[in-house]
């Protein structure tokens, strides 16, 4: 297992027109373009939204098949809705029938544009953490959610745990690595035998990781009382958020391809 | 010049377990001058980060009293003002950073202390020039040398413009070349702009570097004057269990064995003339 392939939100750093835009433009701008998606409903809108994907990665400059590799992991969900859909959906035109299984022309549709809406969703979301670094994600998410202040929801405090997790991860993936250096030394074995047999042979890993991810809490958060955190009340930001003109300009086309998707989808388009 | 950490009579332990209270410290008295360069020193759980961590705060004395730049720690209400006043830096360098982006960490104390973003801006670029790190400003820390990781540390604290840096062990995770570029960066910090340092070690090399050495054993202080008069008290120091230099360490022998050298020669360049006076005056004799 190479603990190094791991990757979470993995970023590709660039200066694209969609890099450039403010993160919160782009949270805005997926939202809208989910909301779409579910508001598509035949060839024309489905079309649109293609176009729409198509555009932003082509702008992104991120390789296609990174996009693409991207879906690998949700293909058996993919796959596994398309039967779903393909089996249970009632339908006049029946084409085929077996034993209790019934696929009607209508299933045929429905499991297409599902594959086809399940793969965009997924793909559109990836090209917002392909284009935007982790913390200005955090940054535009904190900004976002700022309202949510008035009635109590922490959202400094979780914005700032947020970072915090991203901050860490190489480390305790460094320390995991070590771990298991260090008991595969004395005779640890990570790789062999079933299922439970690995689950087991991962407490000796786990324990110490444990252990020492409070201890490393513990002294950050002391440091972090050291330089005077007291959680966001009165905190100003070295990185301002800032929208310009392409900014608007995106978010005013990405709602106007929302409320147009959603009146072609609604005359079944 | 002023004090500006006072102790008085400070007296720690932790909270009792099982009927025993372990006493930390018993009874510290001392006055860091500011614009000094102060080293502690001691064996492992002779109180030295204990006291360390009394000097802004994170610990409460338990008798006594603490007071920073005036202000008495045990006043809840001038927390931030006595963290502000003093900062402080840790062993471990991986578990004081916060962010993923140097400056971004190099900004976070003066992002709580709710400083506008465009002076934020001119002191993350000063701390990061003053610890020699501005080239790695828009690195990630965890790809970062122990050194340099610790020196992004060190600027984080004194972007908070502090009067005084406390540092508790900060080079005993890190290579020689680390330790030898995180003491150069404290020296000069304390020369350069007068940032009081107090210096928690137990390398001696480190210790006689400051311009005051003050030695702890079991939570009281045995020791305090400048390193060359602390160091030439050999005995007294191998009582508590610490060793002196090796420079001292030659001459308090070649002084046990009958010889007149000085003891208080610490640099290598001083132990040399020593030696080579001796020499002179005691031609080795040749077959």
């Amino acid at each position: 297992m190479a603990l190094k392939d791991i990757t979470l939100g993995q970023y590709f750093p660039g200066n694209s027109p969609v890099h450039r835009l403010d993160p919160r433009t782009k949270l805005i701008c997926v939202v809208l373009y989910i909301v779409a998606l579910f508001l598509a409903a035949w060839f024309v809108t489905y079309a649109v939204m293609l176009a729409v994907l198509a555009g932003s990665i082509y702008l992104s400059k991120v390789p296609v098949k990174s996009v693409f590799r991207g879906l690998k992991p949700v293909l058996f969900i993919v796959v596994f809705t398309a039967v779903l859909n393909l089996f249970y959906t009632p339908g006049d035109t029946v084409l085929a029938q077996f034993w209790v299984f019934t696929i009607t022309l209508e299933g045929v549709w429905r499991a297409f544009f599902m594959v086809v809406r399940i793969m965009m969703l997924i793909s559109g979301t990836f090209l917002l953490t392909y284009t935007t670094s982790p913390i200005l994600l955090t940054d535009g998410l904190e900004s976002l959610l700022g309202p949510l202040k008035m009635v109590r929801v922490p959202v400094h405090e979780l914005a700032m745990m947020m970072s915090i997790a991203l901050r860490f991860i190489p480390t305790l993936i460094e320390e995991t690595d070590k771990i298991m250096s260090a008991q595969r030394a004395r005779g640890a074995d990570f790789e062999s035998g079933n299922l439970i047999q690995r689950a087991k042979a991962l407490l000796p890993l786990l324990v110490p990781l444990f252990i020492s991810a409070f201890r490393r809490a513990d002294e950050l958060a002391t440091a972090m009382e050291c330089r005077c955190y007291h959680g966001g009340e009165g905190r100003t930001r070295l990185r301002q958020l800032k929208y310009k003109a392409a900014d608007y300009v995106t978010l005013f086309l990405f709602l106007a391809i929302t409320v147009g998707v959603g009146v072609l989808g609604h005359f079944g388009l | 010049m002023s004090a500006i950490i006072q102790t008085s009579d400070l007296r720690f332990s932790y909270p009792a377990a099982e009927g025993v209270t372990p006493v930390v410290l018993d009874g510290v008295s001392l006055s860091i001058e500011e614009g000094s360069f102060v080293a502690v020193l001691g064996h492992n759980g002779c109180g030295k980060s204990t006291l360390a961590k009394h000097m802004n705060a994170i610990l409460l004395p338990s008798g006594g009293t603490v007071y920073v730049d005036g202000i008495d720690t045990a006043d809840d209400s001038r927390l931030l003002d006595i963290r502000r006043a003093v900062g402080m830096v840790f062993q471990n360098p991986d578990n004081q950073i916060v962010a993923n982006v140097v400056e971004e960490d190099v900004a976070f104390a003066p992002e709580n202390l709710g400083v506008p973003p465009a002076e934020i801006r001119q002191r993350v670029d000063d701390a990061l020039k003053a610890v020699n790190m501005y080239d790695h400003r828009e690195h990630a820390p965890h790809l970062l040398s122990g050194g340099q990781k610790q020196r992004v540390a060190i600027a984080g604290v004194i972007a908070m413009r502090p009067r005084c840096i406390v540092l508790d062990e900060p080079t005993a995770m890190l290579d020689p070349i680390g330790r030898k570029d995180v003491l150069r960066t404290i020296k000069e910090l304390n020369r350069t702009r007068g940032v009081t340092v107090v210096l928690i070690t137990h390398h001696m090399d480190e210790a006689a570097q400051a311009d005051r050495l003050i030695v702890m054993a079991k939570g009281r202080v045995v020791a305090d004057g400048a390193p060359k008069a602390v160091f030439s008290r050999v005995e007294e120091l191998r009582k508590v269990g610490l060793t002196v230099p090796q420079t001292t360490q030659l001459l308090w022998e070649l002084r046990q064995a009958g010889y007149d050298v000085p003891l208080d020669a610490l640099s290598d360049e001083e132990c040399a003339q020593a030696l080579y006076s001796l020499l002179m005056k005691n031609p080795p004799v040749t077959a």
